[in-house]
């Protein structure tokens, strides 16, 4: 394919003063929620997304009229995927994106009304509303990343998510899908569209690539060479990676050398550039934007408390487990602390836990923490993984001699800890 | 049993029938024995592989629809599990495992499909929204003391007939969705509780395992499973409190 094939007209007039009189007003009636709240001291970009949809439920289709629109979903790295391809687009445009991984239809509608102007949307999108939102806004492109079990309390199981991607993939005209050929489920999801360009991704989790999709049979074969009896079988990509090194469609092949650590986020970054190619952007300077990044909302960043050197890290499902364990710093002395909460945003079903090999960890000085530490505390002893059970985190990087730490926490306890250690508590 | 045999724990097609940590369960049983110094071992049963019928342990966990009806055509064609049962080896399903063992089950579809008959129940779909959340229920004395906890997620209706006996009566939650929770009969035991259930249920496990290997076994003493069982039974009554605070206006 072109990769210039749907190259963007950066020049062309964009937006302001074109929303029906509708839009527009509620557009100005949110991002007025949006000042006051945060001169309240809030947040204030989700209120006014809620504020303008409230009053025009239409308006996401109408703020992405005649933008270039990129969706990025799947279950794990939307939120770095997102920051690496609005970095790669920033290239040729200026660009509106949902970079706080507010990724339902109020964060995308504060993110577009925020900025008019821009000619190119990338939006991270929970992949249980991508079906919604890409029949609004009809997207240049989709980038589906992996699918695995997560939050099954809240959202249902995987296999379920992908035919709803599924159907709405398959309705869509004009839709470049970007996806991961590695992975069984996403695959599956893609394989119906219009036009879809293949990576290879790889991933660390094949626990729900294990029966097809399509018949519910056997798949054989790993990551780089699945198929299914029934004839379902992995495409031949386009784009590849493999140990840091990406592979083009033209055959170019060169280091990614990124400043985020491992393979989910070369996974990420191929992904992206693979989008950021098709929609016209040259693949180096693309590239060279998407090194810059060294944090992805708090991820990886090291935080100090008390001479305590913490690195924050992100995992909240097996999947995000898998490519999470070979990060750790494996030099002696070098304690993990592993943060678990169960609120309603992280799912209250904590029996995920025992799908993560925590088996790994033996020999290693571990402590359980979080609201659900309990859950951990008992997964961690019959993985025979000795540990400490120190409910506070605060208290739990305290009992660590001086030094660096790991801690990997699920989604509010990484939250909580990324503001608390930054406010020095 | 004697303690240089290997207890073969089978995990019955867990590509298709291990939604979400039900695996676990085999891990608790392996642990438990080999803390005991017993050997044990746990087989992947895949789905499209033999099923032996030799094993002491068969395990199987939720799953969609969809995967009810493949194992079930599996599980037909490959009986070694049922004739395992007939032997008296160890049966516990889990969920969409419990239906299975079922005569019958009917999906949200309306579609009625045939089980494995290793269990008196049939499974209809619910009437009212779908049951997730944590489960905390009252065993059959006749088999255990303890209470026992869990989490469930499912939208299935199951009446137990006269050829089994509910396993435990649900005093928060859904469970069968008529007061009691799970089946069993001789040695097949089934339950919608994950967690995973033995995890979270260590008299259970051990229950279980007794059979297996054909002698009481003494408790494990794991301080932090008490913990993780207050906790919970914490959370489920603030759940009922908040519920009938709520209830009264």
């Amino acid at each position: 394919m072109d990769p210039r094939s749907s190259g963007l007209d950066v020049s062309s007039s964009h937006l302001d003063g074109d929303l029906p009189t509708r839009t527009a007003a509620a557009v100005k009636a949110g991002n007025l929620a949006s000042r006051l709240s945060k001169a309240a001291g809030r947040a204030g970009g989700i209120i006014g997304g809620r504020v303008t949809l409230a009053l025009d439920p239409n308006a996401l289709g109408q703020l992405s009229r005649d933008r270039t629109i990129a969706l990025v979903t799947g279950t794990n790295g939307k939120t770095t995927t997102t920051m690496m391809l609005a970095k790669a687009m920033s290239v040729i445009a200026p660009v509106a994106t949902n970079h706080t991984g507010a990724n339902m239809p109020d964060g995308l509608v504060a993110a577009l009304s925020t900025d008019q102007t821009a000619p190119v949307g990338v939006l991270e999108i929970d992949e249980n509303y991508l079906p919604k939102i890409a029949d609004a806004v009809q997207p240049a492109v989709i980038v589906l990343l992996n699918l695995s079990r997560d939050q099954m309390d809240r959202v249902g199981e995987v296999r379920h998510t992908e035919r709803n991607l599924r159907t709405a993939i398959s309705r869509l005209r004009d839709t470049t899908v970007v996806a991961n050929c590695d992975d069984v489920l996403v695959t599956s999801a893609a394989i119906d569209a219009d036009r879809v360009i293949w990576v290879s991704a790889g991933g660390n989790w094949r626990g729900d690539s294990t029966s097809c999709p399509r018949c519910g049979m056997r798949v054989h074969g790993g990551a780089t060479d699945w198929y299914c009896d029934c004839g379902f079988a992995r495409p031949t990509p386009s784009w590849s990676v493999v140990d840091g090194k990406l592979t083009s469609p033209n055959g170019e092949s060169f280091e990614l050398n990124l400043r985020l650590p491992g393979s989910a986020n070369e996974a990420d970054a191929t992904l992206a550039l693979a989008a950021s190619t098709h929609l016209g952007v040259p693949l180096r300077p693309a590239l060279e934007r998407i090194r810059t990044i060294t944090g992805v909302g708090g991820r990886y960043t090291t935080l100090t408390r008390n001479e305590r050197v913490v690195r924050l890290l992100l995992a909240k499902n097996p999947a995000g487990w898998a490519e999470t364990l070979p990060l750790l710093d494996k030099s002696p002395g070098h304690p993990v602390i592993i943060a678990i909460n169960g609120r309603e945003a992280d799912g209250r079903d904590k029996s995920w836990l025992w799908d993560v090999p925590f088996e790994r960890l033996r020999g290693r000085t571990v402590i359980a923490t979080g609201e659900r530490s309990a859950d951990l505390a008992v997964r961690l002893t019959y993985a025979d993984v000795a540990h400490t059970h120190i409910p506070d985190p605060y208290q739990a990087i305290d009992s660590m001699p001086p030094g660096g730490i790991e801690l990997v926490a699920n989604y509010t306890a990484f939250r909580d800890l990324k503001t608390g250690l930054s406010n020095g508590s | 049993m004697v303690r240089d045999s290997v207890v073969r724990i089978g995990l019955v097609m867990p590509d298709v029938l291990g939604t979400y940590g039900d695996s676990g369960n085999a891990t608790v049983l392996r642990k438990r024995l080999e803390w005991r110094g017993y050997k044990a071992e746990v087989v992947d049963l895949a789905v499209g592989e033999t099923v032996p019928n030799s094993l002491d342990f068969y395990l199987l966990g939720g799953g969609e629809d969809r995967a009810q009806t493949l194992a079930v055509a599996h599980l037909t064609a490959n009986p070694g599990m049922q004739e395992a049962a007939g032997r008296g080896a160890v049966v516990l399903a889990i969920c969409a495992g419990l239906q299975i063992l079922g005569h019958d089950f009917t999906g949200t579809d309306g579609v009625t499909h045939r089980g494995l008959s290793l269990l008196d129940v049939r499974t209809t779909p619910g009437t009212g929204a779908r049951a997730v959340g944590e489960l905390l229920t009252t065993p059959d004395p006749a088999l255990l003391q303890a209470s026992m906890t869990g989490f469930e997620n499912h939208q299935g209706h199951t009446q137990v007939g006269p050829g089994a006996r509910p396993l435990s009566k649900v005093v928060y939650g859904t469970g069968n969705g008529d007061g009691a929770d799970g089946a069993y009969a001789g040695r097949v035991v089934a339950t919608y509780m994950h967690g995973p259930v033995l995890a979270r249920n260590p008299e259970f496990a051990d229950l279980l395992l007794s059979w297996a290997v054909g002698e009481p076994l003494a408790p494990l003493d794991i301080p932090v499973i008490e913990t993780l069982r207050d906790e919970r039974r914490r959370a489920v009554q603030a759940m009922a409190a908040r519920r009938k605070r709520l209830l009264k206006f």
